[in-house]
């Protein structure tokens, strides 16, 4: 019921086109990421949805309703900001009641409203606090406090973690998801932060320079990537692309090399292979001389170069490589399942 | 902060002393002035210590003046300065305030050149226009009467200035918090912007008071009726012109009473002044 469309949304600043035209429907519920670099468009969007920007052309519905004219309190949507956009001097209590206050509510539901999601956040305690004495993540449950109390349909988050360090936002990564499953509330979150989008969503739109490359489960977009800006988007180290040709069954790279891959598409391509793909095999015909190894912990990322052509590859391999052990050369085997392939003039995958 | 040690932390204080020193000394001299009589202000040496007519000088300067001469009582005068200094500093904080408000929060046709326009008049002091007002506040037959007195001071470019300044620096994302959460912009003005401002408020209220407390050449031009001078214009005109004898005791004591509201005013805001001047709260 409380799902969100989005109908070939477009945005220009003056003669500056963002927004290339969004087609988006997502269900009542659903846990939506918007990845993509900065400048994409991604907050653009958001901001659209939220009613702090106009929309060009196109239309945005909220429980089937055309929203594209409604202030943002009309809408019903909570956004959480990136910087958290408390008022500094409204105690914890007030920053999440002043939406409700000024909705009319009665002041004993506005109490009941806030205790509970005080509950929730873990932030009973801090109800009497202002802003400037609570620590970053408090800050930021906060944030989401107000969000909750408001009951919207659909909950926004600008790049929420951001802000927060490493071990914290991880952490709050999982309370979100957390939050969201119990509450049940579509959301849109968007970030720079492709790990966050894998471990978030039920579906991931990857968006490009106002364009959505790929909207799909993360699973999906990572196994199956639709176009070479997902496929090296998504996944760390990002994946290898070299220039090949196919002959319906095998591909021979740039640099004579053969392989076997799925397809049955003849002629110029782009061959993807993500790194932890290349495994090591001393029988493989993908031969790599090592020019620097980086450990980092459960595995090793290894910077090279293709034998006989000065293609840049990475892989990584499980474990720790000694930098005393490792070989000049390693060879590396691939299966063919796992091979990616992109049209080189339309950056579409093939097969 | 480098702890300074030994020698050169009492130099620095020898230092600090002897400016204080030489800052105080005709403050002193002033209510030396104002405890003596008369004679013993007149004839050389002027005494370096108070004398026993403090009680004396002040009540006869409270209560009659400089005995009706030229001028009204102190007491009349300091309440007649309090008021113009009130109404400039609270009229000036609503007004800047508020255009500030507008030119940093609403898009209109022409407000940068509304913004420049105010500004300009940064570069009109009161002397340049003086004759103008003059004109214009005595048509409305505004001469005399504390509303004249204070209107024409009211404007204020820097005031403006200063809140657009601390406007802008409030962040985006507040003000659009504020709007999901339905504050339509009277709304945002009243429970947001002001209290966040309060401590720039608090500022620059200090500012304009001792602005308004001080002014001297506007009072001096409009006010003929004795009974609406201002402290530091009576205090003038106390001192009497060729064949007049001045009592400098009780002018003295005058000048030492019309400089204790802005002490107290200073006093007792500080915190907030300088709070409001170095950082801010966000």
């Amino acid at each position: 019921m409380a799902g969100l469309i989005i109908k070939d949304i477009q945005k220009s600043f003056g003669k500056t086109k963002v927004l290339h035209g969004i087609n988006m429907e997502i269900s009542d519920g659903e846990f939506i990421v918007i990845v993509g670099p900065s400048g994409c468009g991604k907050s653009t969007l958001l901001r659209m949805i939220a009613g702090l920007e106009n929309v060009t052309s196109g239309e945005i519905l909220i429980d089937n309703l055309n929203v594209n004219n409604k202030e943002p309190m009309d809408r019903n949507i909570a956004m959480v900001f990136q910087n958290y956009a408390l008022y500094p001097h409204m105690s914890v209590f007030k920053n999440m009641a002043y939406g409700l206050k000024i909705a009319g509510i009665p002041k004993l539901e506005i109490s009941e409203r806030v205790q509970e999601a005080a509950k929730m956040l873990e932030l009973g305690e801090l109800l009497e606090r202002k802003p400037r004495e609570l620590s970053g993540g408090q800050r930021q449950r906060v944030a989401m406090g107000r969000a909750i109390v408001r009951k919207p349909a659909v909950f926004l988050f600008d790049e929420p973690l951001s802000n927060l360090d490493a071990k914290l936002r991880i952490q709050m990564r999982l309370e979100i998801k957390s939050l969201q499953q119990r509450l049940g509330t579509t959301s849109l979150f968007v970030t720079h932060d492709q790990v966050e989008a894998m471990t978030l969503a039920d579906r991931m739109v990857v968006m490009n320079e106002g364009v959505a490359e790929q909207i799909g489960s993360p699973l999906d977009v990572f196994q199956k990537p639709e176009t070479i800006f997902s496929a090296q988007f998504i996944g760390s180290p990002a994946m290898n692309l070299i220039k090949g040709v196919t002959d319906g069954q095998s591909i021979k790279l740039e640099n004579g090399v053969l392989l076997k891959c799925v397809t049955n598409f003849s002629g110029e391509v782009l061959a993807g292979l993500r790194p932890e793909d290349l495994l090591p095999d001393k029988k493989g015909e993908i031969i790599i001389q090592i020019d620097m190894a980086e450990p980092i912990g459960a595995s090793t990322i290894l910077h090279g170069t293709l034998k006989n052509s000065d293609i840049k590859i990475v892989s990584m391999v499980q474990g720790l490589v000694d930098q005393k052990d490792m070989q000049k050369e390693m060879s590396f085997s691939i299966s063919p399942e796992v091979i990616h392939l992109f049209n080189r003039e339309s950056g579409k995958r093939i097969n | 902060m480098v702890e300074k040690k030994g020698i050169s932390y009492w130099l620095t204080h020898a230092g600090l002393t002897s400016g204080v020193l030489i800052l105080f000394f005709p403050l002193w001299l002033a209510f030396v002035a104002s405890t003596v009589t008369n004679e013993e202000v007149i004839h050389p040496p002027m005494p370096l210590w108070p004398g026993d007519k403090l009680v004396e000088n002040y009540s006869r300067a409270l209560i009659k003046g400089d005995s009706g001469q030229t001028s009204a009582s102190v007491a009349r005068m300091l309440l007649n300065t309090s008021i113009v200094a009130i109404g400039i500093a609270v009229g000036k904080i609503a007004i800047s305030f508020t255009s500030a408000f507008a030119i940093v929060f609403f898009r209109f046709p022409a407000k940068n050149i509304f913004f420049w326009l105010i500004f300009l008049t940064l570069m009109l002091p009161v002397e340049v226009r003086i004759l103008p007002t003059y004109e214009v506040v005595a048509s409305f037959g505004l001469l005399n009467t504390y509303s004249g007195l204070i209107f024409p001071l009211i404007a204020s470019a820097t005031a403006t200035f200063l809140f657009r300044q601390f406007f802008m620096t409030v962040p985006d994302e507040i003000i659009e918090a504020a709007r999901i959460d339905g504050a339509k912009p009277m709304r945002f003005f009243i429970d947001i912007l002001i209290p966040i401002s309060r401590t720039n408020i608090a500022a620059l209220f200090i500012i304009m008071f001792i602005y308004g407390w001080n002014q001297f050449l506007w009072p001096l031009l409009m006010t003929t009726d004795t009974s609406m001078n201002t402290v530091i214009m009576g205090v003038e005109q106390m001192i009497g012109g060729q064949d007049d004898v001045t009592p400098w005791p009780v002018v003295m004591a005058a000048s030492i009473m019309a400089m204790l509201p802005p002490i107290i005013v200073v006093v007792s805001m500080q915190k907030l002044f300088i709070r409001g001047l170095t950082d801010s709260e966000k």
